[in-house]
């Protein structure tokens, strides 16, 4: 099967200009590619740049020198250096984004936040709205909640609408960090089977799970960031 | 995606005496776009919108707008009677402070109408029935329709200003700090009224502003300048989560954190 996803070369460092221009090196010269129906797990410890490597992917982070290459449409999308139009017709298409934290927006109510890319991807407002409740009905989050904005809720609750949120949409590609960081047994295990039912259906994973029983469900492969020049190993 | 960009501005650079204001600036707004311009204060902002606005004559450069009446044309170069008519029409622009975009001498309601007679409309139950309904999407009861704005507290004015630039569905708004000068409170209210109208009437806008805040939420991509200059340019998330010119370094890292 054709990859969803395939970098190569991917090298990003952040310079940091109030501290007399001082480089950090993160990411040299990454090759990976994810398959649909393929979940690949980042490992490394803490400063190896994994998270840096998630945000590459999304475009959210500038990288140096590389290759991101995202199946969109009928054809391939060059991720490094693309308009912004561009990148975000990505995101609304066909990359989906779990961050560790929900980005409150003051006075939206829980359902509005999480129907909120379906609309965007062109869906109408009351499969919108069926869709995020079937989703805060199954992630357990109270009924009393969904039209009260999130900025109160637990950090749990905030991520349970974080997941919700980016899986309203069934994106190709999905690219989760931290998805059950601040979840209880009970709530990690029902998003855990959440994401491994979106994986078996066909979705490309690239994902950072501290958990390793969570890992050992979800991933098929892992990649060690922390290693120079990077290999992708196999997971047995 | 739409084939050609709404706004184009090239190569423009505007002068106050010896003092450059904006140097050498260029850039694109395509239909949906919501573009930020952030800065300090003194950075060129301001006066780059109102270069695109046609309210200033650039010394050197060009904007163009792609018009649904009249084609592709040259804003410098209409005739101020046809530019004013597009201001009206296909044109939004929302002042920081409300008054220099209402006319304060007449009721809200006249307010709203106003531009709506501009788009031809001539019934005048059907105008006060739209500015009712207006007053009402942005959230002021509508039994102020008769009232004139002079009494009113700055974050009604603002969505008053909002509802007259609105009302006749323009295709692309220029807005100068929105949000500047009022209540944090009003602030979120105006910010969520703003983003909800930008995505239901699929409004492109450029928007000026010092606060990073609310470029965030509003803004699909952001320019920086400094001293006159765009230093730097991208999506608006890669700029403030990834910022790379030292000057937008500095801006970030200046945030508070609440």
């Amino acid at each position: 099967m054709l990859p969803a996803l395939r970098v190569s070369g991917l090298t990003k460092s952040f310079v940091i200009h109030a501290h007399g221009d001082l480089a950090l090196p993160v990411l040299r010269d990454v090759t990976l590619a994810v398959s649909p129906g393929e979940c690949l797990a980042l490992v490394g410890p803490s400063g190896a740049g994994k998270s840096t490597l998630l945000r590459s992917l999304y475009g959210n982070y500038r990288p140096d020198a590389g290759s991101i290459r995202i199946g969109h449409g009928d054809g391939w999308v060059e991720m490094v250096r693309a308009a912004p139009r561009t990148v975000l017709d990505v995101r609304r298409r066909t990359l989906g984004f779990v961050s560790q934290f929900l980005r409150v927006i003051p006075r939206v109510g829980t359902l509005d936040v999480v129907a909120e890319p379906a609309l965007r991807h062109g869906m109408g407002r009351a499969e919108a709205r069926r869709r995020a409740e079937s989703l805060l009905a199954r992630l357990n989050v109270p009924v009393r909640l969904w039209s009260l904005p999130p900025a109160t809720f637990s950090g749990g609750e905030q991520q349970r609408i974080n997941i919700a949120r980016s899986l309203i949409v069934d994106y190709p590609i999905l690219l989760l960090d931290e998805p059950t960081a601040s979840l209880d047994p009970a709530n990690r295990d029902g998003v855990v089977e959440l994401i491994r039912q979106r994986r078996d259906d066909g979705t490309a994973i690239v994902g950072i799970f501290h958990d390793p029983a969570v890992r050992d469900l979800l991933a098929n492969r892992v990649l060690n960031v922390a290693l120079p020049g990077t290999s992708v190993g196999v997971l047995a | 995606m739409s084939e050609a960009p709404l706004l184009s501005v090239q190569a423009l650079t505007k002068r106050f005496g010896a003092r450059v204001a904006c140097r050498d600036v260029a850039f694109e707004l395509w239909p949906g776009e919501v573009l930020g311009i952030v800065g300090e204060s003194g950075s060129g902002k301001t006066t780059l919108l109102n270069c695109v606005a046609g309210r200033h004559a650039p010394e050197v450069g060009a904007v163009t707008y792609e018009s649904a009446a009249y084609g592709l044309v040259d804003v410098h170069r209409l005739s101020e009677a046809r530019r004013r008519l597009l201001g009206r029409t296909e044109w939004g622009f929302i002042n920081q402070d409300a008054r220099d975009g209402l006319r304060m001498t007449v009721s809200a309601g006249a307010n709203i109408g106003e531009r709506l007679m501009a788009v031809g409309a001539r019934h005048y139950g059907d105008i006060r029935g739209t500015a009712q309904e207006w007053l009402q999407r942005v959230e002021i009861e509508t039994d102020r329709l008769d009232d004139r704005p002079t009494t009113w507290s700055g974050g009604m004015r603002q969505r008053l200003q909002i509802a007259r630039n609105l009302v006749s569905k323009p295709r692309l708004v220029l807005m100068d700090e929105p949000t500047g000068g009022l209540d944090v409170s009003v602030q979120a209210r105006i910010l969520d009224l703003l983003r909800g109208l930008v995505d239901t009437l699929q409004l492109s806008a450029v928007l000026v502003t010092h606060d990073l805040g609310v470029a965030r939420l509003l803004t699909h991509r952001l320019m920086v300048m400094q001293g006159g200059r765009v230093v730097e340019e991208g999506l608006t998330d890669q700029v403030l989560d990834d910022p790379q010119h030292a000057y937008t370094q500095m801006l970030v890292a200046s945030v508070l954190p609440v």
